[in-house]
């Protein structure tokens, strides 16, 4: 990054160097995440199209209103939800703070944020088991709509099958995001980067982490606010 | 213009730190008023029409603000020099068509099966029952084997 300050940005395409001014294992992950990206855009377009496809559509508010330990019977649509998109917010945020600990080479703080950001990933990983659980006795899973539209006319299991789907995805990237930032954790306390002088690979981990939660920002607002 | 302020925020480590809680208010406060949002238009009991598509629309341009907090600042794309910016986001530009073009599509295709298949506009508007009646039932057919697929 202190290079950067050396150079004019017209020379970039003059040969001799990176046109983007970072290592190509960052740049890599940029693409990767792009592509991700388009996954996930893929399916969720797929949602609306769907939904726009379809007359009826139940509402979300009367499908997730239920909250752990809550009584049979608790309308709390909404709130066990946001519980969970604040989880994934303060994990993203314990997680540039690692990256920044890794800039001024601070072992301590890379350890102690990593493991705060680990703790945030299984914590929405658990509300997320609890919400499929849930979700699963009352009826719905792939293929088993239980709920009616919004407008009490018949539903198809498209709603179900979406939800399920994507969230299922997503789920999938927190706990692959999780494993890697455990990796990250081992590699850290054995001074794996103590050693290679840099912590550029918490960057990259951290960026994997931050797209999480920002596919999660449009997974949130698709199936539960829209 | 980009790597001038790295710079700057690498010589303060202190604005880093900063800007990263700054930028937590903002996605926090941006997260309650989506939320807010959503509850007044479930409790006010909005019918569908103009005014829930705007409040629709308001919630996907909060959304859209929270996208580029996460990815200019926690991503630090922002500070990334304009190379690397434009690679990650003109791409990002085929979403635009992608959106209008299927979501037209989906309710083109709607109209289409509204119009000529009557079976279909009959189905779809035929009464379903709450969700308690139909649970007894789904709880029966748990039990069957293979009742999982």
């Amino acid at each position: 990054m202190s290079t950067t300050t050396a150079t004019t940005p017209s020379k970039y395409w003059s040969g001799g160097k990176s046109p983007f001014n970072v290592e190509y294992g960052k740049l890599m992950m940029w693409y990767f995440l792009m592509s991700d990206a388009f996954t996930f855009g893929a399916f969720l377009i797929a949602y609306g199209t769907t939904r726009f496809a379809t007359n009826g559509w139940p509402n979300a508010n009367e499908v997730f209103n239920s909250f752990p330990f809550a009584p049979e019977g608790t309308n709390a649509p909404l709130v066990f939800v946001s519980i969970m998109t604040f989880i994934l917010i303060i994990s993203s945020v314990t997680m540039v703070l690692a990256v920044h600990a890794g800039h001024h080479m601070d072992k301590k703080g890379v350890v102690k944020y990593l493991i705060l950001t680990i703790i945030g990933g299984l914590a929405f990983l658990g509300c997320q088991a609890w919400e499929w659980t849930h979700l699963f006795h009352e009826g719905a899973w792939w293929g088993r709509n239980p709920f009616p539209n919004a407008d009490q006319t018949l539903s198809t299991s498209n709603f179900t099958n979406f939800f399920f789907t994507i969230t299922g995805f997503h789920g999938f990237h927190v706990f692959s995001g999780v494993v890697i930032n455990v990796v990250m954790l081992i590699m850290a306390l054995n001074n794996k980067f103590e050693q290679r002088g840099h912590y550029l690979m918490i960057e990259k981990a951290g960026l994997y982490w931050h797209f999480v939660d920002l596919v999660w920002v449009f997974v949130f607002t698709c199936f539960y606010l829209l | 213009m980009e790597h001038s302020t790295t710079a700057v925020l690498e010589n303060k480590p202190d604005a880093v730190v900063k800007e990263i809680w700054k930028v937590t208010g903002i996605l926090t406060l941006l997260t309650l008023i989506e939320l807010a949002l959503g509850f007044y238009m479930y409790y006010s009991k909005m019918p569908d029409g103009f005014e829930k598509h705007f409040f629709k629309g308001a919630i996907i341009i909060l959304m859209l603000a929270k996208a580029f907090y996460i990815v200019g600042y926690f991503m630090h794309l922002k500070h990334e020099i304009r190379n690397l910016i434009m690679t990650i986001v003109v791409p990002l530009i085929l979403f635009v068509w992608f959106i209008i073009a299927f979501l037209y599509e989906g309710s083109s295709y709607n109209n289409l099966k509204n119009t000529y298949n009557p079976y279909y506009k009959d189905h779809s508007s035929q009464h379903m029952e709450k969700k308690e009646e139909p649970k007894e039932e789904k709880k029966e057919e748990l039990k069957k084997p293979g009742g999982m697929d």
